[in-house]
């Protein structure tokens, strides 16, 4: 294949992009690119841009489905994929066009800037990001191999861990509390406050607190206390466990800031493309794929679109706030500072310290969804039906139907409350209800697949239609639901 | 601050990322276990008679989602319009691409399941032999369907033209003429030197040296032959009935089809009338509430004396059904039958009732004793196992007219 560039072509516009990107202000980390062909890109997709990643069924189907959009030209962006890891490392696809390499480079830079200084991004060890992934797809190819274990059972807890791995604790950022911690709270909310009025009022009385129970709190991580729970499971289960876990653990941070994200690296290509000066024909191919890039999703929200409108709007904002003249507070940025506009010192502060759900509760207000024309739609039969617009009136349901399921709004909360429910070692499981239900049949397989790794017994409550439903497996008596 | 590395791209590298070959392999191996488990959802609902080998058919699958624990399709979505979007305005259709991505990174959304594959006939027959139990035997000469060659070679002879002549063998046949008269092999370039000029030594072709290329006409018979499907559609069709009707079809077709260069198929469905109809509508309930087999029959005949002729054609008529008919008709579709089985080189009569179904009383099995005649078969389908003996009972009666033609 052809192309109108070469690695020095590259080379040459890299360093006057991150000459504008450092003007403007990004923080970055070390880059890498690797140049490759479309099919090893579909590949990287497959498996979420890792260059080693372990084997299971679910990526081959992935790959096939890419191919497919890929082949109809459904998919938005083939060119754009970086991986949290320092350096960072990005692909840029060989077939591209040169204008394409310039827009992915300073798109690249904008999720470079926003990994190195968003606050969700501490919580992951990076460093070491693509070796873990490698190692652990040692350990799993080692176990696939060992004649004792083989493909069908490393497959089936896979396939089980696979169905849980999206619940564990949100919120990484507050310290999850030892044993000892727990109970020492436990015990402190069961005693009584010390009462001022205690000469003129009957003492409350003193609960008394079960400490043997296990989990003293409702645990929100599945797969870790699976793994430190169930004696019956032997080390290789266990390991496969904690890979699981740990790589949906590092995807978590991403999952909760797409739409800044996006957003941040579509602000900033804009940017530094548009102070690249870029000659015409590539100027004007620039603004189609931008374009195409930022197009609106009728069924949907595009990350890209509405994240890029935002960081627009809040830079806009801030510059029309009195007392703000593009100020500039640190020794660094004073240097290269010259080139920022009005306002950029806000976003700045936004990127480090939001993320989706709190960026859009903040900054996506009544004004802004209705130039977005943002509207809530039912499945009404075969049609979608807009069922709320961004009037006065409803513009503030619509939000909150969108902060549903921004993020992992769209993954329902489900807590472990007990282990040991009714002394059968039956797990004992809660469903947060939020008045969306479950999916009953997605519900009782992944029902199936958690007590293949509990071994035991396993009960959920949660609700349909308002009613509170218990389901339950067993290996005898296999799936059952309740009215409890 | 650190700087950029660019890493060129690299051939080898290329070759490595075909690492997802493994991984597709195992999906594509489970794809085909899904498939096996509901081939009789899948057959019974997809056109399969007389179409293509590498057609491409979507086949629904269950049991290769990757389950987890999600909220149902039944929540609102959030849209972005393009300015002025009412409420209660139509804004797409249900299932479109594209509807619900929601953020988060690719393929770590749950509920993105998609339902569909796709697979090629060929193989979907492949897996419905092994699940009727077809013997390999049988499976490769119903798949192979033979290579039309007007002439095929078949050993030598004497005599023959020019151009048929096998040197080689015309060669050896001489040099073993010349060893058994003691001349020696001849081999060796000296003498063969010595052989032109010197008269005495010469050792010349013989007539009888002179080995043909035998050609002969192959016998594939270059004609015609008709597959009559007809079906009692005045009963509820549920999907083992469809599967198994439809598969009988399909095997009594692939069978004709590898005697015979040119097949073509017809479909007739009746209740207490009949029509002619395409495959998609053949397995369809029909309108009309009673049963005459004759009307079936009779159409049958109709449409051989309209477009086929007997002694153009060879005909194989096959009639499913439940087993009901109105017993006024009993005597005119025997009638009609006899009249059937002087035209076909082969009827069969199939009566599908699975065991767990609704069971009839009536059953024309009985009815049938009454029709004599040597190409005529009756079978009883009450489970897919019972497909294959069946037809096999069929076949063994084919051979008795099968001269005919």
């Amino acid at each position: 294949m052809a192309t109108d560039w070469s690695i020095e072509d590259l080379k040459r516009w890299d360093e006057r992009i991150r000459e504008v990107a450092d003007g403007f202000g990004l923080v970055l980390r070390g880059q890498e690119f690797e140049v490759c062909g479309q099919s090893q890109m579909l590949g990287y997709m497959a498996y979420t841009g890792m260059p080693a990643h372990y084997p299971h069924w679910s990526f081959g189907k992935r790959y096939e489905k890419l191919k497919t959009l890929h082949h109809y030209g459904l998919t938005g962006l083939p060119y754009e994929m970086v991986i949290n890891s320092d350096p960072a490392l990005a692909y840029l696809m060989r077939d591209n066009t040169l204008c394409q390499q310039i827009l992915t480079i300073a798109h690249v830079y904008g999720h470079n800037d926003f990994f190195e200084n968003n606050f969700h991004f501490r919580q992951v060890p990076m460093d070491l990001t693509v070796s873990r992934f490698k190692l652990r797809a040692e350990r799993i190819r080692r176990y696939v191999e060992d004649p004792s274990i083989g493909l069908e059972q490393v497959e089936e807890v896979l396939d089980a861990a696979h169905a849980l791995s999206l619940h564990l604790r949100r919120n990484p950022a507050s310290r999850k509390l030892t044993r000892a911690e727990q109970e020492v709270r436990a015990v402190e909310q069961a005693t009584p406050r010390r009462d001022p009025h205690r000469s003129i009022r009957t003492p409350e009385e003193r609960q008394d607190v079960d400490l043997t129970r296990v989990p003293l709190e409702p645990e929100e991580d599945i797969l870790l206390f699976i793994r430190d729970h169930n004696p019956y499971l032997s080390e290789w289960e266990k390991d496969v466990l904690t890979i699981v876990h740990e790589q949906a653990r590092y995807f978590l941070p991403q999952i909760e800031t797409k739409i800044m994200n996006e957003g941040w690296a579509t602000y900033w290509h804009h940017r530094i493309l548009n102070a690249l000066r870029l000659p015409e024909d590539l100027h004007m191919e620039f603004l189609v794929h931008h374009n195409q890039v930022i197009r609106r999703d009728p069924h949907g929200v595009n990350p890209y679109h509405l994240g890029f409108v935002l960081w627009h709007e809040i830079r806009r904002e801030a510059a029309e706030e009195p007392g703000q003249p593009g100020m500039v507070d640190s020794p660094r940025l004073a240097e290269a500072g010259g080139d920022r506009l009005p306002g950029e010192e806000k976003i700045f502060e936004v990127r480090e310290v939001d993320r989706d759900v709190s960026f859009l509760r903040r900054f996506l207000d009544e004004e802004r969804m209705r130039a977005l024309d943002l509207f809530e739609y039912e499945r009404k039969g075969k049609e979608l039906i807009a069922s709320r617009v961004a009037d006065p009136d409803q513009w503030k349901a619509v939000k909150e139907t969108l902060l549903r399921q921004t993020g992992m709004g769209s993954v329902p909360v489900i807590r472990i409350h007990d282990a040991d429910l009714g002394r059968s070692g039956t797990l004992h499981l809660r469903h947060e209800h939020d008045g969306r239900d479950l999916d009953p049949d997605y519900a009782r397989e992944s029902l199936k697949r958690l007590q293949r790794l509990w071994g035991r017994p396993v009960v959920l409550d949660t609700k349909v239609k308002g009613e509170p439903l218990r389901m339950s497996f067993d290996e005898e008596q296999g799936f059952a639901k309740a009215a409890s | 601050m650190s700087d950029t590395i660019f890493r060129p791209y690299s051939e080898s590298d290329a070759l490595r990322s075909d690492r997802s070959a493994g991984d597709r392999q195992r999906h594509r191996q489970k794809v085909r276990e899904a498939i096996r488990e509901n081939i009789a959802d899948v057959i019974a609902e997809e056109a399969i008679i007389g179409r293509s080998g590498d057609r491409i058919v979507k086949v629904p699958i269950r049991g290769i989602r990757e389950y987890r624990f999600v909220y149902g399709d039944q929540q609102p979505g959030v849209g972005t319009g393009d300015g002025g979007t009412e409420p209660g305005q139509v804004v797409g259709k249900a299932g479109e691409p594209g509807q619900g991505q929601r953020p988060g990174p690719a393929g770590d959304q749950p509920g993105a399941d998609y339902y569909e594959t796709e697979i090629s006939l060929e193989e979907l027959v492949d897996i419905m032999f092994e699940d009727l139990e077809l013997p390999e035997m049988e499976r490769k000469r119903l798949r192979e369907i033979p290579v039309e060659s007007e002439r095929r070679r078949k050993g030598f002879r004497r005599a023959g033209v020019r151009a048929h002549l096998d040197r080689k063998r015309t060669a050896r046949s001489r040099i073993r003429r010349k060893i058994a008269r003691g001349q020696g092999n001849g081999g060796d370039a000296d003498s063969d030197r010595r052989d032109e000029g010197d008269e005495p030594n010469r050792f010349p072709f013989h007539p009888e040296d002179l080995t043909y290329k035998r050609l002969v006409r192959d016998e594939v018979p270059h004609s015609n032959a008709v597959v009559v499907c007809i079906m009692d559609t005045s009963g509820s069709m549920d999907t083992l009935k469809k599967y198994l009707a439809r598969s009988f079809f399909f095997l009594l077709h692939q069978f004709v089809r590898t005697r015979y260069q040119n097949v073509e198929v017809a479909f007739v469905a009746h209740d207490a009338r009949a029509r002619e109809v395409s495959e998609e509508e053949f397995f369809q309930k029909g309108q009309a509430g009673g049963t005459l087999i004759s009307s079936g029959y009779e159409k049958a005949l109709e449409i051989i004396d309209e477009r086929y002729h007997p002694s153009l054609w060879n005909i194989y008529a096959f009639h499913c059904s439940d087993g009901d008919n109105w017993p006024s008709d009993h005597d005119r579709a025997i009638e009609t039958a006899g009249e059937l089985c002087t035209v076909a080189n082969l009827f069969g009569y199939g009566e599908i009732k699975p065991l767990n179904s609704r069971h009839y009383g009536s059953s024309m099995l009985e009815v049938f004793k009454g029709l004599d005649a040597p190409n005529f078969q009756t079978v009883k389908v009450e489970r897919k196992e019972d497909l294959w003996p069946g037809f096999r009972a069929l076949l063994s009666k084919e051979g008795t007219e099968a001269s005919r033609s």
